[in-house]
């Protein structure tokens, strides 16, 4: 969220984000290869000179305390009544108005198991489990997601654990949130995170005999071009890329 | 993983190619014998007129009792998350309101808000475009309900208010294409705002709809509410407390018939729900009934937000003010479809350059969103609807996961079901109102 607000006759004016002013290529390089380049080329077709331009992205960076709002109160409650937390949490990261806590993958249950369990927290409900691919930007490129909400407090708290793609195991949540039953599998099925522990971790969207997972970064969209009115319409991954 | 019996594969010039015949049946029987254990294997769909579309159950069944009940989905699965990632921002909204194909207007505004929050213009909304939204989720919220009375009814042998509930449904269609111009798939609230202002016959006819709408409610509850099949099949019937709902991630109209005044736009609202006034419907027995009960009331709560955002319409933009983010809202019919309006074709051809200079990078290369990742839940007709979507401070999308209220519920099919009759195994999945487009995405 951007708090200065520019002023044009007292009337308020959003403040543009970043990068849509400057109209130079990618201020935030991509996180995947895929994403490198103008119009979709990998190679030399850029003479401008931007894509050259390779910044490492940013590493997860704790954001400093006062987090603000309830935030604080989450973290000091989690801290008192998981004596792990020291080891368990990797980083603590506010954006957007959300907390984002990082777990160690083999913590994560354990980490549920007081979020929902401990009285100052009462994370009753595990809204949401979903995965992520950050392809070439994180050795842990597996990345599990979870979005915790407090019915008594009213509150929204993410967890995210990383995983590697040679290791991506995990432990299951479904013990403590029962809801995270399809929803790991969703997660096995798109990216190939194997949740140990999970009832019967098998496929759930694709076939039972698909091969790969469909959602990670390098697994191919697929498609085949179409004519369209005389001229070749390649599919959509193979189209000209602006990122 | 291997090919096994019923989907061999060959290889051609294309690639790998598997023939699905079907046939694991005789695996999924094998384990059982009906002589001695009395147990029977009966599969449910896909294909089948009372499971909301392709949702396959697979039931164990002891006579007319279900002793095990396990839900496949997946038939319906188009990959649309996927698909995301290969488009720019604001394509996105014509994929994700394909996928619950009942509540359009609700997977777009779960886009859109998602869409606002990364870029931190949530604030920057204009009080119209808000308005227009609250205004089009409660008549979708009407109609989303009316098909699921319908359904439902039909599903339990009342077809006469299939017949009424798919009529009413009509209408609100019929003002969401003078609105967006299309019934369904309306890509018409879009990052920043929504596509284009609300004509005025719209409103008329809005007006006309409220009208009519509480007679005909008055009609379906004549109809069903004291009709003694009716109550017979609904009520103890598929029975899910507020423990078993919360545990097993149900939100929506089933939790709140369980008794638990959960609502989103109450709770923790968004598009200014906080400054409306309506009352949350609850019930007290979780059963298929007292989900019936919360969804009328539901409909006339709708009715209520709907009256008071046409009140609350005041002329304004409906986009955001910032071009390089505001897709052009001047929109118009023409020949080959709906384009730009020709007022706007001329201005960016032939009197601003920095126009036409906007257009085009909206149009081809979209904006950019700075990195980060945020997670926005809204009240569906089902449930929390929730978008977690990460940007990489590209123009497209890195990753966008739906929280589908469908596919979430689906996993209490088996709590309701396993006990009970298979009868009820009907009512009891019509009673979560999952649609197969949204749990399947």
């Amino acid at each position: 969220m951007t708090d200065e607000k520019r002023t044009e006759g007292g009337v308020p004016v959003p403040v543009p984000p970043a990068g849509a002013t400057s109209g130079a290529p990618a201020e935030f390089p991509p996180a995947s290869p895929a994403g490198r380049g103008m119009f979709g080329n990998q190679g030399t077709g850029d003479v401008s000179g931007f894509g050259g331009l390779l910044r490492q992205r940013q590493q997860i960076a704790d954001s400093p305390r006062p987090y603000g709002g309830y935030f604080d109160e989450v973290r000091d409650a989690l801290e008192e009544a998981y004596p792990a937390f020291g080891e368990a949490i990797e980083h603590v990261v506010v954006d957007r108005g959300e907390l984002t806590l990082h777990i160690r993958p083999e913590r994560i249950a354990e980490v549920c198991q007081v979020m929902r369990d401990d009285p100052a927290l009462r994370f009753e409900l595990l809204s949401s489990l979903s995965g992520v691919d950050y392809l070439g930007a994180d050795e842990r490129r597996l990345h599990v997601v979870y979005q915790l909400t407090s019915m008594t407090y009213r509150r929204r708290v993410r967890l995210e654990a990383a995983v590697s793609a040679e290791q991506p195991h995990l432990p299951s949540v479904t013990a403590v949130y029962p809801t995270a039953d399809w929803q790991e599998r969703e997660a096995y099925d798109m990216f190939g995170v194997i949740f140990d522990g999970h009832p019967a971790l098998t496929r759930i969207l694709m076939p039972d005999d698909w091969e790969g997972h469909p959602q990670r970064k390098d697994y191919p969209l697929g498609g085949v071009p179409v004519e369209y009115k005389g001229a070749e319409i390649p599919p959509p991954d193979k189209r000209r890329s602006y990122q | 993983m291997t090919s096994s019996n019923y989907a061999t594969e060959r290889e051609t010039t294309e690639g790998r190619v598997f023939t699905v015949t079907g046939g694991d049946w005789d695996d999924v029987v094998s384990g059982v014998d009906p002589i001695n254990e009395g147990r029977i294997v009966v599969n449910m769909g896909p294909q089948h007129p009372s499971t909301h579309g392709v949702l396959r159950l697979i039931l164990e069944l002891e006579g007319e009792t279900v002793r095990e009940a396990r839900s496949v989905i997946g038939y319906l699965h188009t990959g649309i998350e996927k698909n995301l990632e290969y488009r720019n921002w604001v394509q996105g909204s014509t994929f994700v309101t394909r996928m619950d194909y009942l509540a359009p207007i609700f997977n777009e505004t779960a886009y859109s808000l998602a869409v606002e929050k990364l870029l931190g213009i949530t604030d920057d909304v204009t009080e119209r475009a808000n308005t227009i939204r609250v205004l089009m989720m409660e008549l979708n919220r009407i109609s989303s309900h009316l098909v699921w009375i319908a359904t439902t009814g039909m599903e339990l042998g009342a077809i006469s208010i299939m017949l009424y509930g798919f009529r009413e449904r009509e209408y609100i269609l019929e003002i969401f294409e003078l609105i967006t111009g299309l019934r369904m798939n309306h890509a018409y609230v879009r990052p920043g705002g929504v596509a284009q202002d609300v004509p005025d016959d719209a409103i008329v006819k809005i007006r006309e709809f409220l009208k009519v709408m509480p007679k005909r409610l008055k009609e379906y509850e004549d109809l069903l509410s004291g009709q003694p099949i009716w109550l017979e099949r609904t009520k103890n019937v598929a029975v899910l407390d507020v423990t078993a709902c919360v545990a097993l991630g149900v939100t929506g109209p089933v939790l709140r018939s369980a008794g638990l005044a959960w609502d989103l736009r109450k709770t923790m609202p968004y598009c200014g729900y906080e400054t409306y006034e309506f009352d949350v419907p609850t019930h007290p027995d979780g059963d298929v009934w007292g989900r019936y009960l919360v969804r009328m009331a539901e409909i006339r709560e709708s009715l209520k937000l709907v009256e008071q955002a046409l009140d609350r319409l005041k002329p304004g933009p409906v986009m955001v003010s910032d071009k390089k983010i505001a897709w052009p809202a001047q929109l118009a019919i023409g020949v080959d479809g709906m384009g730009n309006s020709l007022e706007h074709v001329a201005k960016i051809m032939g009197q601003s350059m920095e126009s036409l200079i906007h257009h085009f990078k909206l149009v081809t290369e979209g904006f950019r969103v700075p990195p980060g990742q945020v997670y926005v839940g809204i009240e569906s007709p089902r449930g929390e609807l929730g978008v977690h979507a990460v940007s990489d401070g590209g123009t497209r999308p890195y990753r966008v996961h739906y929280r589908e209220p469908s596919f979430v519920n689906l996993q209490a099919l088996p709590a309701m079901a396993e006990g009970g009759l298979i009868a009820d195994v009907i009512a009891g999945g019509a009673s979560l109102d999952p649609v197969m487009g949204g749990c399947d995405r």
